[in-house]
């Protein structure tokens, strides 16, 4: 890898990242950039390696080969957990929350602080952390349901903390996959709202395939196919391109 | 008491009544033998303690708790057969000096990871520090690589058979087969007659109550709720900052350090210590206890290593045949029918009536104090 191969300003840099499960290429020498508080959605068919991009940024799947350097930090060589104290968060496909807990200590668990073993048995619960978890609580529409068993909430509240317990931890690069999938439309307009509010001031990378919901929030659009780049660009550029049509949107 | 960091009115309250069953209760009701037993079956409630961390709470099952409290048994031993095997006491040996087993073994020297045990100081520590040493090792080993579940409970199986095949076929440094027997003082108190007993039994419950705190502690700190969220979304929490591994290793070193002052508890009381509680069978039963007390109640483990126990000595006496049998059906059928053990049953169909009781009796002006709740069952 070259250094000083790619100008400063980007966020994200992704630079011929390839990764393979016994021989099969999910991700082939794929290339994009995100800047700095942009809103990234990546759009493709079945298959076309979008969720395995979210898992190789943040640490689940470990690259081939290829670069990721997030503010000009090697992601590939990271653990988990320090991709996450460097300012990246994950939200997973299905609602990934802990049901044994109530919701505030869902919330809490996710309070960027008291991460090492010592520090979570020396944690307490201070005035900070509960105006945080409150704050959230409410932006997330569960200011009521603090002390509820987190295994009672509906699939679409699940959702919704989740994206709270993300936000308390105020990532620098978001990553959301299909936020909006499963949910009633009025979960979806509120999640819209939601995510609209909380994508200030900080990049996102989203996964979705309800197209009204990413011409509402997309500033850019990547249309991923067979592990690569089929298109990228606006939303007007990318709805018009011919062979995006062809593969995805045509159906 | 109000809530605090080791624990909120009911489980007060639970740990009052489990310390009145303990230290006034049993005393008063049992003779020096009967007591002496339950001190034998109190020193298994350590493991079960910190099997409701590791097991309960993290998720982590451990079929080779049996390891940690062998060493940390084998650790006391050691230091009260070599105070045992005074010159005076061993002149008859061909070496005298030594302990009785290593001369039948024509060993002739205190091989030289013997001689620290001369020291009381260096024993304790040992105790503490090698179980956890050597779970720090197991579950650095394991947890880094991300080896869980059943491929983690089948590892530490296999470690308990190694360790008990080590220490039978090193006979002459462990006392091989038979054990340790025949310790006799703790520099220089003599620990078999009936009041050393008692004066044991005590100190053995204060331990334990010291070791209820710590797990209580834990339990209401973050680091408890983490365990739990581990359980049940090990991804989620890995992807919220922290290294799993790092406390998946926390809770099985707390669980050896807690079996290992159990198996130093049992050296001391009961007065020998063998492989035979170090092997598979022992392991799986100590598993057991903590399932038939309910695998997430802290004071439920206690309760659960007494009453099996309690049984096993009872039905052992009569059918020495079927107990096996006995043991093994009421693991199933608490797996079956009560997920959540004695304390599951405590707190599903018990403590709502009590509450429904305690709530009708207060509207009325009669004095109704919360010492009447009061019983042996586990509060939770």
């Amino acid at each position: 890898m070259l250094i000083g191969h790619q100008p400063k300003d980007f966020l994200l840099a992704v630079s011929g990242l390839t990764v393979s499960f016994d021989g099969f290429k999910a991700v082939n020498d794929l290339s994009f950039y995100v800047d700095e508080n942009e809103i990234r959605v990546i759009i493709g068919p079945n298959g076309a390696g979008k969720t395995t991009v979210l898992d190789l940024i943040c640490g689940k799947t470990k690259a081939t080969s290829g670069s990721i350097q997030f503010r000009s930090k090697e992601l590939t060589r990271m653990k988990e957990n320090e991709i996450v104290k460097a300012g990246v968060g994950r939200k997973f496909q299905n609602p990934s929350i802990y049901d044994d807990l109530t919701v505030f200590e869902n919330l809490e668990i996710s309070f960027p602080r008291g991460r090492s073993v010592f520090g979570a048995l020396t944690f307490t619960r201070d005035a900070a952390v509960r105006d945080r978890v409150h704050e959230v609580a409410e932006m997330i529409f569960l200011k009521d349901k603090l002390n509820m068993s987190a295994d009672l909430l509906s699939h679409g509240q699940k959702q919704w903390l989740e994206i709270g317990m993300l936000l308390i931890q105020d990532p620098d690069l978001l990553m959301l996959d299909e936020p909006v999938a499963g949910m009633s439309v009025s979960e979806r307009a509120k999640t819209a709202e939601l995510l609209n509010r909380i994508i200030k001031n900080r990049s996102v990378l989203v996964i979705e395939h309800d197209m009204k919901f990413v011409e509402d929030i997309a500033h850019k659009v990547t249309v991923l196919h067979q592990g690569q780049i089929l298109s990228e660009g606006t939303m007007e550029k990318v709805k018009n391109d011919p062979k995006v049509i062809e593969v995805y949107l045509g159906h | 008491m109000t809530d605090n960091r080791f624990f909120n009115r009911s489980e007060f309250i639970g740990i009052l009544v489990l310390a009145v069953f303990l230290v006034v209760i049993l005393p008063l009701t049992l003779d020096v033998f009967r007591l002496n037993l339950v001190a034998k079956y109190l020193t298994y409630a350590f493991v079960a303690l910190g099997l409701v961390i590791c097991w309960g709470y993290g998720g982590i099952l451990s079929l080779g708790q049996g390891v940690f409290f062998g060493l940390g048994g084998y650790c006391m031993a050691m230091f009260l057969k070599l105070e045992a095997s005074s010159v005076e006491n061993t002149k008859i040996q061909s070496t005298p000096g030594i302990p009785d087993f290593m001369d039948w073994n024509q060993i002739t020297a205190l091989p030289l990871f013997w001689k620290p045990f001369n020291s009381l100081t260096f024993t304790i520590a040992a105790i503490i520090l090698v179980p956890g040493i050597f779970a720090l090792i197991i579950g650095t080993a394991m947890f880094k690589r991300r080896v869980g579940g059943t491929y983690f409970a089948i590892i530490t199986q296999a470690v308990a058979a190694i360790l008990t095949i080590l220490i039978v076929g090193q006979q002459g440094y462990t006392g091989g087969i038979n054990g340790m027997t025949d310790l006799r003082t703790l520099k220089g108190w003599d620990i078999r007659p009936d009041h050393a007993k008692v004066v044991l039994y005590f100190f053995e419950v204060g331990c334990l109550f010291a070791c209820i705190m710590i797990a209580q502690f834990v339990r209401h700190s973050k680091l408890g709720r983490i365990l739990v969220a581990m359980r049940e979304k090990e991804d989620r929490v890995r992807f919220s900052g922290y290294s799993v591994a790092n406390f998946k290793i926390f809770a099985f070193c707390i669980a050896a350090v807690f079996a290992a002052i159990g198996g130093a508890m049992f050296a001391l009381n009961v007065g020998f210590m063998s492989p035979s509680f170090v092997g598979i069978v022992p392991s799986i039963e100590m598993v057991i206890y903590t399932a038939v007390g309910g695998r997430l109640s802290i004071l439920g483990a206690i309760y659960g290593t007494l009453l099996v126990n309690f049984a096993k000595t009872s039905l052992s006496e009569s059918f020495p045949e079927l107990w096996l049998f006995g043991l093994g059906g009421l693991f199933i059928a608490v797996v079956l029918a009560f997920p959540n053990g004695l304390a599951g049953i405590w707190g599903d169909y018990v403590q709502p009536r009590i509450e429904r009781l305690i709530s009708s009796r207060k509207s009325k002006p009669a004095g109704w104090t919360d010492s009447s709740v009061a019983d042996g069952a586990p509060a939770e």
